[in-house]
């Protein structure tokens, strides 16, 4: 039993938080028919006998999504059942056309695993603590479609209807509302990488119910659980989670008691209100489907998929400091985005020397441009080859890094490489030690004060020469070679 | 004499047609002809179109004239039972759930009908969304048993036997789910066949009880259900129970069984749990007959054992309206079917329109299958039933290592008078005993006309066989009738 507390208010408490995922997959045609997943297209257009349950119809299972939800199990270390097995979830909804959904009940294929999450750290540039958040199962599904309310009816559009789900149902491993941020963020990021899905929260591709309840720390029962619904999207589902655990504690501490019930959670207000106080005894009557048979997945099924499984962004992001010894700054813009590391890792194979530059160009100046000119990456005509150019001639000494930035300017502009640029616009750094002698020797003459500065001690006086130097030189004069001309004709 | 037209069988039908005696368009005629003038008594049908169905009869011969048929089918016309998808054509199940809808779309049987070219003509009454016995459950009427109008032609697919019985149709399709096709087939004196589960596409056929329902010919001889089967078989894409194995020339096969029972006989076991009380003695009678036909053609006839007979119907009545229950729930007045004028919130949609439309042994067996699939009880009543079947099968399996062929009645009695057990649902359930254990099994079963009570109402034999072997069921069955004329007797209308 639990510890009896005498005092509620003055104990600490902890919330216990358990998540159900819904992840729309990314596949081509609905779960069990052909016709075509899709977002948007006029209402009921994406239907057929199947969708629509019409008599007589009969669902026959889309393999490319049991290969994707083997996918998911795999890149999440779950096990996965040697049969995919369907049952039916009997229930009445003018969403649902048959009336019963096609789910997984008691065989889900793809049981336990986890999520490795990051909290966040002291500040943004300093990398958090990590964990694995336990999964419980993950299995697949039938989406339903959707109601649209009128002042005097509704009316129901079938487009989503049918297309695969994915419900990932995770332990009541969670405890805090940063602890759900970071495991959407960090599960939205593994299963967008993995192409499982986009996971577009507005397009209602991922979508999360919380459960949510607190006790005293130290305490092994679990308190009065509330669902929270209508979440949608990751910081919604922060807010909402933290102002439940707010709301709870505070019910707590006053002596009240949680009741059992689903709320609905307002993002604009800031605040939830009950949906229906006391979960509804619903029966869903589940049952083996007798129109599907059950799919044996084999050991070379596996085997296919294990060998398309792609690396997990942690993964990722460990093996870029190790093998690149990028910064956490750098690789926090790069790993999150599939496309973008992948970029990268293309760039620096032309440059392994100096990833962290390559890095840099792209995580700061390559996004920066593309952001400004309104384009993603597959616009991009700079080609990553052409990063490790650029770097190259900054490190041979052709170009200065402030020559760089004009040159990459250009390269995002026509998409020619650096040497082409550098040639062509005539930038290559100045070594004629003629040209750089008579520039320093003007500029010597030009200041007697800071040749008197520097002679009297002052060795930051030698940078007022070099300004003038650069801009005689409109930038190409190298700085090493003016340095050291400097210093011998001043101690001349 | 020769037979009028509209008594002939397919596979005579096809021939003449072949030979150019006779176009589809005379054929359908007449048996439109022959439809006009005894409907009003035999009430087969629940819908006709006889410009559609002529029109696609002057299809077949113009494809015939231009040397382009599609098959021994072609120009042939054939019923179906109104469970069956057909584009815009009415699918009512008998139903007033469905009593205005039209199908947008064909069922997989009828896409293979008609791309094999056969006239579709009309659409046969049947027990309402195929749960019964005697038709007496169609919301529309009681289909009349040509043999006797005041009795019922069996059931579900009661339109489907009266109406080639009434020389109405040429050939026609029913579905079994628990002796669908075999009972009215037997009852009103005709052949029908219940194929191996997964031999025939479901698609399409409105699911009564997914893993027992199966599409099947009927016909008025032993070769037109083999013609009409090889047209309907074949795994389907569309349906994934259905299966991947080669489709035969049934009637090729059957022949070929014939031949090699001459050298090997064929055995045929008699279930001893399938001749105990309750069979009618004229019936009894009439099986033993057959026996010793069987006997003298050299057959090994012996006794063999179904020890779990007895537990069939508890068991199909848990199985089949717990998938009835779940299969019928997307009648709810929303997309399509009736909806109720009589509503005051949304859960009269369901609630009036699902009253309204479905009738009382639909709501029975709704009812009856919500219960067991219910929190609670799955385990005592579905999981057990289940375990239950695989007994069964296993009892029919164990059967087939002695034996090819399982042989029965193929109902404990004749046609029964309209009314007669209405009152009484589980007097009626006992209609389909010899029946439902087949289907239990997934086996294939045909019933073939074995002779008449004094009386003068039809007696069927009930054979059984291993799963896809129908060519054995069909070799034995045409032995048979090629020795009698049970089959060439019609009904004085």
């Amino acid at each position: 039993m639990s510890s009896v507390v005498q005092n509620p208010s003055s104990t600490d408490f902890e919330a216990v938080i358990g998540l159900e995922v819904h992840v729309q997959l990314r596949t081509r045609s609905k779960m069990f028919t052909r016709v075509p997943t899709g977002f948007g297209e006029p209402p009921n257009t994406l239907t057929d006998p199947v969708i629509l349950g019409l008599p007589g119809a009969l669902p026959v299972m889309n393999r490319e999504a049991l290969d994707k939800i083997i996918t998911t199990g795999l890149l999440l270390g779950c096990t996965i059942a040697p049969v995919c097995k369907w049952d039916r979830k009997n229930y009445f909804y003018p969403d649902s056309p048959k009336n019963y959904q096609i789910s997984q009940y008691d065989q889900p294929i793809c049981v336990g695993g986890s999520v490795e999450i990051e909290l966040p750290g002291p500040s943004r540039n300093i990398m958090g603590a990590h964990r694995q958040v336990q999964l419980t199962r993950i299995h697949l599904e039938e989406d339903v479609g959707k109601l649209n309310h009128f002042a005097a009816d509704s009316l129901v559009d079938y487009n989503r209807a049918g297309t695969p789900l994915m419900e990932i149902v995770t332990e009541p491993d969670l405890h805090s509302a940063d602890e759900v941020f970071a495991f959407l963020t960090a599960l939205r990021t593994a299963l967008v990488a993995a192409g499982i899905s986009e996971c577009d929260m507005e397009k209602g591709q991922l979508r999360c119910d919380a459960n949510i309840s607190v006790r005293p720390v130290g305490a092994t029962k679990l308190g009065t659980k509330v669902e929270l619904k209508n979440l949608n999207s990751i910081s919604g589902v922060r807010d909402g989670v933290a102002y439940e655990i707010k709301r709870q504690t505070a019910a707590v501490r006053r002596g009240e008691s949680i009741i059992q019930e689903t709320r609905r959670f307002d993002p604009e207000v800031g605040s939830s209100t009950s949906m229906r106080s006391k979960e509804m005894a619903h029966d869903y009557r589940y049952f083996p489907d007798p129109d599907l048979m059950p799919v044996k997945v084999d050991e070379a099924w596996l085997a296919r998929l294990r060998a398309l499984v792609p690396e997990l962004p942690f993964d990722k992001q460990r093996r870029f400091f190790e093998q690149y010894q990028l910064p956490y700054t750098i690789t926090s813009v790069l790993v999150p985005d599939r496309a973008l590391s992948d970029w990268f890792e293309q760039a620096v194979g032309g440059m392994p020397a100096r990833a962290q530059a390559v890095g840099n160009w792209i995580a700061n100046d390559l996004l920066r441009e593309l952001a400004a000119a309104g384009q993603t990456l597959a616009d991009c005509r700079i080609k990553p080859a052409h990063i490790a150019g650029l770097v190259a001639a900054v490190e041979s000494g052709v170009i200065s890094s402030s020559i760089a930035k004009e040159v990459f300017v250009e390269m995002f502009a026509t998409g020619d490489a650096a040497d082409v640029i550098i040639e062509r616009k005539g930038l290559k750094q100045s070594t004629d030690t003629g040209e750089l002698e008579k520039w320093c020797a003007e500029a010597i003459a030009a200041n007697p004060r800071s040749v008197a500065d520097f002679k009297s001690g002052n060795e930051k006086a030698i940078n007022a020469f070099k300004g003038g130097i650069m801009k005689a030189s409109k930038g190409k004069a190298n700085p090493k070679l003016v340095d050291e001309i400097l210093r011998r004709l001043l101690s001349a | 004499m020769d037979a009028p037209l509209h008594f002939r069988t397919a596979t005579e039908v096809s021939a003449l047609l072949a030979r150019r005696e006779v176009s589809s368009v005379e054929i359908t005629r007449a048996v439109i002809e022959r439809t006009r003038a005894v409907e009003d008594r035999v009430r087969a049908f629940t819908a006709r179109d006889e410009q559609r169905a002529l029109a696609q009869a002057a299809a077949s011969d113009a494809r015939r004239a231009a040397d382009r048929t599609l098959g021994p089918l072609d120009g042939v016309p054939v019923s179906v039972k109104d469970v069956l998808a057909s584009e815009g054509e009415p699918l009512t199940c008998s139903s007033r759930m469905l009593a205005n809808f039209v199908s947008p779309y064909d069922a997989t049987a009828i896409a293979r009908l008609k791309a094999a070219g056969a006239v579709l003509w009309g659409r046969l009454n049947m027990d309402e969304f195929a749960m019964g016995s005697s038709t007496e459950n169609s919301a529309f009427h009681t289909t009349a048993n040509p043999w006797d109008l005041d009795r019922i032609p069996g059931g579900s697919s009661g339109g489907s036997a009266a109406a080639l019985a009434a020389g109405e149709s040429i050939v026609t399709l029913g579905s079994d789910t628990g002796g669908s096709i075999r009972q009215p087939a037997a009852l009103c004196g005709v052949s029908g066949l219940k194929p191996t589960y997964g031999r025939v596409s479901r698609y399409g056929l409105v699911a009564f009880a997914s893993s027992l329902d199966q599409v099947g010919p009927l016909g008025r001889c032993v070769d037109d259900l083999g013609l009409l089967l090889g047209a309907i078989s074949g795994h389907d894409e569309r349906d994934s129970t259905s299966v991947r194995v080669p489709v035969p020339d049934f009637n090729v096969e059957a022949a070929a069984r014939l031949a090699q029972h001459r050298e090997r006989p064929l055995r045929i076991g008699l279930p001893k749990e399938y001749f105990g009380e309750g069979l009618d003695p004229e019936i009894r009678a009439a099986i033993e007959h057959a026996i010793a036909f069987y006997r003298a053609q050299g057959c090994d006839v012996r006794e063999v054992s179904l020890p779990h007979t007895q537990y069939a119907i508890a068991t199909y009545y848990i199985i089949a309206t717990a998938e009835a229950s779940s299969n019928l729930a997307r009648y709810d007045g929303i997309r399509y079917g009736h909806r109720s004028t009589n509503i005051s919130d949304a859960i009269d949609i369901y609630a009036q329109s699902r009253a309204e439309g479905f009738g009382a042994e639909v709501k029975r067996r709704i009812i009856l299958g919500t219960y067991v699939l219910s929190s609670g009880y799955y385990d005592a009543y579905y999981l057990r039933a289940q375990k239950v079947r695989t007994l069964i099968r296993r009892d029919f399996l164990q059967a087939f290592e002695q034996v090819d062929a399982l042989l029965t009645p193929t109902s404990p009695i004749p046609a029964f008078r309209k009314g007669e057990k209405s009152a009484d649902p589980l007097a009626m359930y006992l209609a389909d005993i010899f029946t439902i254990s087949t289907n239990l099994a997934g086996l294939p079963g045909l019933s073939i006309p074995c002779g008449f009570t004094a009386g003068g109402l039809p007696i069927g034999l009930q054979l059984l066989g291993r799963p896809f072997e129908e060519s054995t069921l069909l070799a034995l069955a045409k032995s048979y009738e090629q020795s009698h004329d049970w089959h060439l007797r019609r009904p004085s209308l």
